[in-house]
């Protein structure tokens, strides 16, 4: 049953904390040398899998497996294979990041001359020399989290569990561990299973993506084709003067407009062929009398195939920044 | 449990890293240690002393005569000193459990036996050298220990009575689910065990039904075992002393590595 190009498969997954379905039947097949992303709002589900998939939590039903090994029964034989990096911290701030690294090899039972040379290896690849003999308290919160992103290669695991591991980060070090996170997986052949609900950190990172909403998987495939699937283009238009609603309603009855939404005057919708419609959009708004502002035409981005699967918006602080730095669209004014 | 099972439950070189994670976390912890000393050392200096210069020449009822008040009290302040610091280290799972660190422990590919085990050593450790500091600081205050032999045997009871409360305090941390319930806990039960241990009073003395309280109380066999070892006078046999201690700090000890071992990680 096993493919033995497979690391993690779950059978039927599902985790209910009381009365609450957290994660809802779900299966999964994640490859060899893959990046594979959980992507969804807070609450989804994507840490309860990521706990269950890693040993720490007890799924109420299904059977994962992961390098061969059963999870419920062979719990010592997958801990020896995988790594996490967890969502909140979880590092000994009275010890120094050599320290932290050398407890967690020991822990894993690696001898003194592996230690050395992989810890060496582990910091030189996460640019933090010079930083390893510093207490962890006394270190900032982003190379606190490099450290643990370190130790999670310490011991080349097969399988590398990273929970939203650039929670908090300001750009440039998302970026940067970013890039550490792609070289890590082509050099070391490392299959990494990472959650976000950063939009972008899965459309770079991932080769595939786990679209998940309510505890469900909605679809599961490379950033690509999810988009193509959606196979619309994104128009907003914003509306001067309050008359966002009304123009939403007018649009609503437009052939082959979907997914119209208004928000604060400005209205998104869906539409095939985007840039021949688009004239006639803004005809009809003239027709009518409403005064547009800005038009923007996107193509589908992974923010728009997620509305499209799961009909909600990925709200989250940094959809401002997807649209100004990976923006594909064309603005007129 | 057969040889092959308990040499399974043993795994050395993560047993010895948890021993020495906790040794560096003590001394890092330097102001800790200090207020961690500060509390037995003021016992001594200003009720153990002060004690002393009143009973002068007085014969008090339990103790053998000559014995100063600070030589009957020393070995209840060590026997304190080791009732916190062993709860404490104990205790403190909450505190790794509370700042994610535990997290990165149980999801190491190491029995939970060996965690414990190991986490539990480094803090007993700790403790006992706590509790030598305490007797150096008694000496110098005058305290006469009768030999080093006698030294020798404390050792043996601190480590006993110190087991006792690591797994106690195991117990206590598996129970509660934030580090919010714990000082009230701690005084809740840490204080009332001290007061009933006899380190102020010798339990032949009171009246029955204190008596069979202080009984209960396991800190008592501790407390009498270092007083015969350190200083004499002591009001049980030590060999039941010790197979009291003997039993009580497996009871605890297992059950709290029992119960360390079933809990979740969240």
């Amino acid at each position: 049953m096993s493919n033995s190009n497979s690391v993690v498969e779950a059978d039927n997954l599902s985790k209910k904390f009381n009365d609450f379905l957290a994660v809802d039947h779900i299966n999964l097949d994640i490859k060899r040398g893959e990046i594979f992303g959980f992507l969804g709002p807070n609450g989804a589900g994507k840490t309860t899998t990521t706990k269950m998939l890693s040993t720490i939590l007890k799924p109420t039903s299904g059977s994962i497996n992961i390098c061969g090994y059963d999870v419920s029964r062979q719990k010592a034989q997958v801990r020896g294979c995988i790594a996490v990096v967890f969502q909140d911290p979880c590092i000994d701030t009275f010890l120094t990041g050599r320290e932290n690294l050398d407890f967690h090899a020991r822990m894993y039972h690696m001898n003194g001359k592996q230690r050395l040379k992989r810890i060496s290896e582990v910091l030189d690849l996460l640019n933090l020399k010079g930083q390893e003999h510093i207490k962890m308290s006394d270190c900032s919160g982003g190379v606190q989290r490099r450290f643990e992103v370190a130790r999670g290669f310490m011991t080349h695991p097969r399988v590398l569990f990273l929970d939203e591991p650039t929670l908090g980060m300001d750009i440039q070090a998302r970026r940067k561990l970013w890039e550490y996170i792609k070289m890590l997986n082509q050099q070391e052949n490392i299959s990494i299973v990472l959650t976000t609900h950063y939009i972008e950190e899965a459309d770079f990172l991932c080769h595939r993506v786990a679209m998940m909403n309510q505890g469900r998987v909605v679809a599961v495939d490379t950033p690509d084709n999810l988009k193509a699937a959606v196979g619309m283009d994104q128009v907003s238009l914003r509306v001067s003067g309050g008359a966002g609603h009304q123009f939403a309603a007018v649009l609503r009855g437009v052939e082959g407009s979907e997914k119209v939404e208004e928000s604060n005057g400005l209205v998104q919708l869906s539409i095939k062929n985007g840039e021949d419609r688009l004239a006639g959009l803004v005809e009809l708004a003239d027709e009518y009398g409403f005064v547009l502002s800005d038009v923007d035409l996107h193509q589908p981005s992974l923010e728009a195939a997620f509305l499209y699967y799961t009909g909600r918006i990925l709200n989250n602080e940094s959809a401002n920044m997807a649209k100004s730095s990976m923006d594909t669209g064309k603005g007129m004014k | 449990m057969s040889w092959m099972n308990i040499t399974a439950l043993v795994d050395p070189l993560p047993i010895y890293t948890m021993w020495v994670r906790q040794m560096k976390r003590f001394l890092r912890g330097r102001a800790r240690l200090v207020g961690s000393i500060m509390m037995p050392f003021l016992f001594l200096a200003f009720l153990g002393l002060p004690m002393s210069f009143m009973m002068v020449n007085t014969e008090i009822p339990g103790m053998p005569a000559g014995m100063s008040f600070l030589d009957f009290l020393a070995p209840g302040i060590v026997g304190m000193t080791l009732l916190f610091a062993g709860t404490l280290s104990g205790a403190s799972v909450i505190w790794d459990k509370e700042f994610g660190f535990l997290k990165e422990v149980l999801v190491a590919p190491v029995n939970r036996f060996s965690i414990i085990l190991g986490r539990s050593l480094g803090g007993m450790t700790t403790a006992i050298i706590q509790a030598l500091i305490i007797i150096a600081i008694a000496v110098a205050m005058g305290v006469h220990i009768t030999s080093i032999s006698g030294l020798l045997l404390s050792i043996v009871f601190m480590i006993l009575t110190c087991a006792t409360f690591t797994g106690f305090g195991l117990i206590i941390a598996t129970r509660l689910s934030s580090t919010e319930g714990f000082m009230s806990i701690m005084n809740l039960i840490i204080m009332p065990i001290f007061f009933l241990s006899g380190a102020f009073f010798s339990v032949q003395t009171m009246p029955t039904w204190l008596k069979y309280v202080m009984f209960a109380d396991p800190l008592t066999y501790g407390v009498d075992g270092l007083r015969g070892a350190l200083v004499g006078g002591n009001a049980f046999p030590l060999s039941l002393d010790f197979t009291v201690l003997l039993i009580l700090s497996f009871i605890m000890a297992g059950l709290g590595a029992f119960l360390f071992s079933r809990m979740e990680a969240d």
